[in-house]
């Protein structure tokens, strides 16, 4: 298997800060980071002063850059707390886009050794992805595997991966009702896969550990789905569980991949379950409603691009789910802006 | 440390083919031997294989396969380990683990040896969750569990009907793949189980293989193989690709990963070759065939749906080569025969 070459200049690593210090995340994080660009977006709630190390190039943005953009007046689009990252994603122009939470740091494999979670993600962008037949020894283009016995040759060249989906040690990312029942769990299990996760099946995307091929599906990243009590925790949020859902929808229509495994990165702790449930369990309630709209929605041929394929997802979601809550009537017009936006700002 | 019952002792059957020894047995010994097993002897009848004493056995070979079934021998292969399924339908059992004679037991990273059997009974009494891909794995093991945004009315999962385990050392390689890289080794421990997601195929392998004879196990018929047949090894995938399809039908589950066994003996691929040769070529035919298959509501047992599934073969494989024609009557033959074998004590 030939080495990975890595060109720089076409990733971006889009960090949304929801704490101020950012120190101690940068630096544990430089030696992977420091060869790219870095674009890191201030939520706009947050009112102190952002503290960012030297040594990287970076660009920041904070809530003015953002309402020269959108027009907070009328647009529901907010870019408050974890969708701060969005308006990173709005303004890169890279090809590859790598997002990790700012709770997290690198995390050691089973060697001992500290994982370069951002190399592992280009390398999951940048090999085929196999959805549409289950290889057994999962990623037949790792190192020392390959395809089974059985599997079609006709299928083994693959697709383009659209979107490599990471996962966590130490804190899991779990939803608030498990932690809080089982609070000292803590996911110590390191398993040495990558995998396609096959066409037409749904996956919950946690937005922890992203990385996306921004040329096939960058618009499908999107900012839609808000809960009521949103919170700066990750237990008070679905954002990301509804974004993933349009991702992958997009992804088998546009015969693209998805893959789920490592890079794994360390989450250190932070909050309390409990607290969290007390404050937000509605969107636990609501994401049931969601899957099976999910799991059946179809687009059409003409739905070419990933811009196509929202326009049609939000049409789908404003006429199934937007009758039974308002919630999900406004995810979809946040669907169609986001859209005019992500047009607009390429356009200038 | 105090030793506890050997769990599913006279509840489960171990299968093994063989044509040559059970010197392997031994290894297994500390984990096998209070199980009861049913060696299935391929090959010249005449010759006596010695089952390696301490062993609670019953052993057929084939005039006791011709003189149980009669005109229905026919569906059983000769010269293939693809005879093995012989076992599955004289068996009495709930579950059958089957291995082949050159398996032995593998280590896991911190060196212990892996009870392989132990870890398929844990697959098969846990349930399975075809219907949404949890990114931590399989949920219901220790220290793992369903992530944030994994629908809670799926959580309960599904029955499990199949554990398919891995091998490590000689990998499970098609002939080309074979020739061209003959040194390489599956060195890779991935600490994983997972469902295979429903609406997904996959190559089956029967090396290292466990089921729920009572959920499934008609549908484990492995085919006409080896002489007198155009076409070998593509039993256990042909089993594989049968049983996926009734299972997703019937809403049981398939689980693939742990446990690894060491797969010893390398076969020679030029050997292989010729006996997959046909199927490299059929395969691109067998595999649309069985990803577009759809039963009838009507069939709601095993049975019904491998007959209704051989009636497909015979109407669409059949045009591909008259083989299919001759394989979907010896799947009907198998059902008459396993129904034979094993009267329905109650109705379903």
């Amino acid at each position: 298997m030939s080495q990975v070459i890595i060109k720089d200049d076409e990733v971006d690593i889009v960090i949304g800060a929801l704490q101020s210090d950012l120190t101690s995340f940068m630096e544990a994080w430089r030696p992977m980071f420091s060869r790219f660009h870095l674009i890191i977006v201030k939520d706009p709630d947050l009112k102190e002063e952002l503290k960012v190390p030297g040594g990287f190039n970076l660009n920041l943005y904070t809530k003015s850059d953002m309402d020269k953009v959108v027009d907070s007046s009328s647009s529901t689009i907010s870019f408050s707390g974890y969708s701060c990252r969005y308006f990173g994603y709005l303004m890169s122009r890279k090809k590859y886009i790598i997002s990790i939470d700012d709770d997290c740091i690198p995390a050691k494999d089973s060697k001992g050794e500290l994982i370069d979670a951002v190399a592992q993600h280009i390398t999951n962008l940048t090999t085929p992805a196999t959805p549409f037949f289950f290889n057994t020894l999962y990623d037949p283009f790792s190192e020392g595997t390959d395809f089974v016995r059985g599997y079609p040759f006709s299928l083994r060249s693959g697709v383009e991966c659209g979107l490599s989906c990471g996962l966590w040690l130490n804190l899991a990312d779990y939803d608030a009702p498990t932690q809080a029942l089982k609070p000292s769990a803590r996911n110590s299990r390191y398993v040495d896969a990558v995998l396609t996760v096959p066409a037409r099946t749904m996956l919950p995307l946690s937005g922890i550990n992203i990385a996306f091929n921004n040329e096939l599906v960058g618009p499908t990243l999107l900012p839609a789905f808000r809960l009521a009590k949103e919170g700066k925790f990750r237990w008070e949020t679905v954002e990301d569980i509804w974004t993933g859902m349009c991702a992958k929808v997009v992804c088998d229509h546009l015969r693209l991949g998805v893959k789920s495994g490592l890079p794994y990165v360390w989450r250190q702790e932070r909050g309390n379950a409990v607290e969290s449930l007390k404050k937000e369990w509605e969107g636990v309630q609501l994401m049931e409603e969601v899957v099976p709209f999910f799991q059946s929605v179809r687009l059409s041929e003409a739905a070419v691009t990933a811009e196509d394929c929202i326009a049609e997802i939000a049409a789908s979601v404003k006429e199934q789910l937007g009758r039974s809550n308002p919630m999900f009537a406004r995810a979809a017009e946040n669907m169609v802006e986001w859209i005019k936006l992500w047009k607009q700002v390429r356009s200038l | 440390m105090a030793a506890a019952a050997p769990p599913l002792k006279d509840e489960l059957d171990i299968v093994i083919p063989t044509i040559r020894n059970l010197d392997f047995l031994e290894m297994w010994r500390p984990f096998f031997q209070p199980y009861h097993l049913i060696i299935v002897q391929d090959g010249d009848p005449s010759k006596t294989i010695k089952v390696p004493d301490g062993f609670d056995y019953e052993l057929y070979n084939r005039n006791d396969i011709n003189r149980i079934l009669g005109p229905k021998a026919s569906c059983i292969s000769f010269k293939d380990s693809a005879c093995r399924c012989f076992g599955y339908m004289v068996s009495k059992k709930k579950y059958i683990f089957t291995i082949d004679d050159d398996c032995f037991v593998a280590k896991d990273p911190s060196g212990k040896q892996i009870n392989a059997l132990e870890q398929h009974i844990k697959n098969l009494l846990c349930p399975s969750t075809p219907l949404f891909f949890n990114t931590l794995y399989e949920p219901f093991r220790d220290g793992s569990d369903f992530v944030r945004g994994y629908p809670f009315s799926l959580r309960e999962g599904v029955p499990t009907a199949v554990s398919h385990g891995l091998w490590l050392n000689i990998p499970d390689y098609d002939a080309p793949t074979q020739l061209v890289k003959p040194l390489e080794r599956n060195t890779k421990y991935v600490d994983a189980v997972l469902t295979i997601p429903k609406g997904t195929l996959f190559p089956m392998c029967g090396m290292n293989l466990a089921f729920d004879r009572d959920l499934i196990g008609p549908a484990m018929y492995f085919g006409l193989m080896g002489d007198g047949q155009p076409i070998g090894r593509y039993d256990d995938m042909w089993a594989g690709w049968c049983t996926k399809v009734i299972c997703d039908h019937l809403g049981l589950g398939v689980k693939t990963g742990l446990p690894y066994i060491w797969h010893s003996k390398a076969s020679n691929p030029f050997v292989n070759l010729k006996k997959e040769y046909n199927g490299i070529f059929w395969q691109e035919e067998i595999i649309p065939f069985f990803q577009a298959a759809t039963l009838s509501k009507d069939s709601t047992t095993v049975q019904k749906c491998y007959i209704e599934l051989s009636k497909q073969v015979k109407e669409k494989l059949g045009k591909v080569d008259p083989y299919f024609v001759k394989l979907a009557d010896a799947m009907e033959t198998w059902i008459q025969a396993w129904d034979e074998l094993n009267p329905p004590t109650k109705a379903k």
